[in-house]
C-alpha cells in the first residue's frame, strides 16, 4: 500500500486534483494508493504503507515550506519516500538542505549524473517551481537541469526527490519508484 | 477567490468552468479571438459564440482579439489576465487544459509573472471519463470542427452523447485518436450546460468541409428559455 501525501495547502481548492489525483492514477496501476493530507500524517499512522510520495503543489503553494517541523517523520521512518517537487523541496528542507530560487516552467533538459533506480534517460522533463533545493551533503545528485539540481537520493536511506513533475511526463520514474522497493 | 475562467466555448472550458464555480467565485470569462487557423493556444471554431455563452452564464466576458502570431499571442493573453485582475480583482485564473503541456505552460508563465493562480482542475483527467461526465452533466456540446482521419463532416454538428463516446473510444484504440480531441481532433461547442440560464439555439450553420478536415460554423445564433 502506498501513501500519497498532499502537500497543497487547504485554501488551494484544486491542488488535490491537479497535483495529487494525477500520481494516483499513475502509481494505481501497479499497487493500491491512500491519500493523506499532510496535515493528518505523522510518524504514529505510517505503519500501514510500504512506501510513501510526497506530492507536488501549484507554484504559488509554498506552504510546507514553512512547516518543516511537521514533516520530521521523513528522517525517522524507514520506508521508501519520493518527493516530486514541493516534496522534495520539502523533503530537502528536513534534511538540512536549502532552498535558491529556480523558476523553471514547461518542458525542461535535465542530465543524468549519476545510474540509479528511478530513470537512466528522463532527458526531457515538466517543470513547474519557482524553488530548488541546494541538498545537504546526506544526499546525492542524481540529475540537474542548466539551473538547478533536480533529483538527488539519500546517501543511506531510499529517500529521493525528484523536481520535475513525472505524473505529467516520465510516469515511469513512479512506476520504477514503486517496483523498486 | 475570484477566479476569471479562459473561455473557449468548448467542453473543457466549460466543464472547467462548473468545476471552478462548486468551490469558488467564478467572476468572469477570458476569451482570446484568434485570427490564425494555426493557433495552437487559441484558434477554435465559433469563438464568436463566447458572447452568448457569457450572456446565457450571466458572466462578464473580457474578448480580446489577438493575430494569432505564436509568443505574440501569449502577450494579448497576458494582457486580457492583466485587465480581468484590474476589472474583476481576479486571483486566480482557471483553464480546461488536460494534457497539453504546451499551452499548461505558457499559461502558467503569464499566471506567475503577474501573481495571479493558475488551476487546471481537469488536468490529466481520463479522457473517456471527462467526455462521460460531460453527458452524465446534461452538456449539449456538438462537434465544432474535425481535424484528423477518420473523422468527416458526418460527425460535424452532432451532439457528444454515449453512443458517440463509444465511436470515439474506438476511433483511439484503432487509430490512435484522442477520443476528447486533445490532439486537436476534435472541436466542440457548448450549447447548453447546467450553469446556462438560457440554452443556445442555433438558426443559420453551415459546414465546410474538405475530407478529413471541416468545421460546423454557426452563422446565427440565440438564447432561448430552457
Amino acid at each position: 500500500m502506498i501513501l500519497v501525501v498532499d502537500m497543497n495547502s487547504l485554501k488551494n481548492p484544486f491542488g488535490f486534483s491537479e497535483f495529487v489525483l494525477p500520481i494516483v492514477a499513475v502509481a494505481e496501476e501497479l499497487e493500491k494508493c491512500v491519500v493523506k493530507h499532510y496535515l493528518e500524517v505523522n510518524e504514529k499512522n505510517l505503519n500501514s504503507y510500504d512506501k510513501i510520495i510526497l506530492s507536488g503543489s501549484a507554484m504559488k503553494n509554498t506552504v510546507t515550506l514553512d512547516q518543516t517541523a511537521r514533516f520530521t517523520w521523513i528522517k525517522d521512518c524507514n520506508k521508501p519516500v519520493l518527493g516530486i517537487c514541493a516534496g522534495m523541496q520539502t523533503a530537502g528542507l528536513v534534511f538540512g538542505g536549502r532552498l535558491k530560487k529556480c523558476r523553471e516552467i514547461g518542458m525542461t533538459e535535465i542530465a543524468t549524473l549519476k545510474a540509479n533506480q528511478l530513470f537512466s534517460s528522463a532527458s526531457k522533463v515538466y517543470a513547474l517551481h519557482n524553488y530548488a533545493v541546494v541538498p545537504s551533503n546526506q544526499f546525492e545528485v542524481l540529475a540537474e537541469s542548466a539551473k538547478c539540481v533536480h533529483a538527488i537520493k539519500h546517501k543511506q536511506k531510499n529517500t529521493y526527490g525528484v523536481l520535475f513533475h513525472p505524473e505529467v511526463r516520465n510516469k515511469e520514474v513512479i512506476q520504477r519508484f514503486i517496483q523498486a522497493f | 477567490m475570484r477566479l476569471g475562467v479562459l473561455f473557449s466555448g468548448g467542453k473543457d472550458s466549460t466543464l472547467a468552468l462548473h468545476k471552478a464555480a462548486e468551490k469558488e467565485e467564478v467572476v468572469c470569462l477570458i476569451t482570446l479571438v484568434s485570427e490564425n487557423k494555426e493557433s495552437y493556444m487559441f484558434h477554435t471554431p465559433n469563438i464568436d459564440v463566447t458572447t452568448l455563452q457569457a450572456e446565457a452564464l450571466g458572466l462578464p466576458l473580457i474578448n480580446k482579439a489577438t493575430e494569432g502570431k505564436p509568443e505574440e499571442e501569449l502577450k494579448d493573453l497576458e494582457a486580457a489576465v492583466a485587465q480581468a485582475m484590474k476589472d474583476f480583482k481576479v486571483e486566480g485564473v482557471v483553464t480546461g487544459a488536460v494534457e497539453s503541456v504546451y499551452q499548461a505552460a505558457r499559461i502558467q508563465c503569464i499566471c506567475n509573472r503577474l501573481g495571479v493562480w493558475c488551476f487546471n482542475p481537469l488536468w490529466k483527467r481520463n479522457q473517456k471519463a471527462l467526455l462521460e461526465e460531460i453527458v452524465s452533466e446534461g452538456f449539449k456540446a456538438i462537434i465544432s470542427g474535425v481535424f484528423a482521419y477518420p473523422l468527416d463532416n458526418t460527425w460535424l454538428g452532432k451532439q457528444i452523447d454515449e453512443d458517440m463516446i463509444t465511436k470515439l473510444v474506438a476511433l483511439s484504440g484503432e487509430y490512435g485518436l484522442s477520443p476528447s480531441g486533445e490532439g486537436g481532433e476534435i472541436e466542440t461547442t457548448v450549447l447548453d450546460a447546467t450553469l446556462f440560464k438560457k440554452k443556445i439555439e442555433v438558426l443559420n450553420s453551415e459546414v465546410e468541409a474538405k475530407g478529413n478536415s471541416g468545421v460546423f460554423r454557426i452563422k446565427q445564433a440565440r438564447l432561448t428559455e430552457k
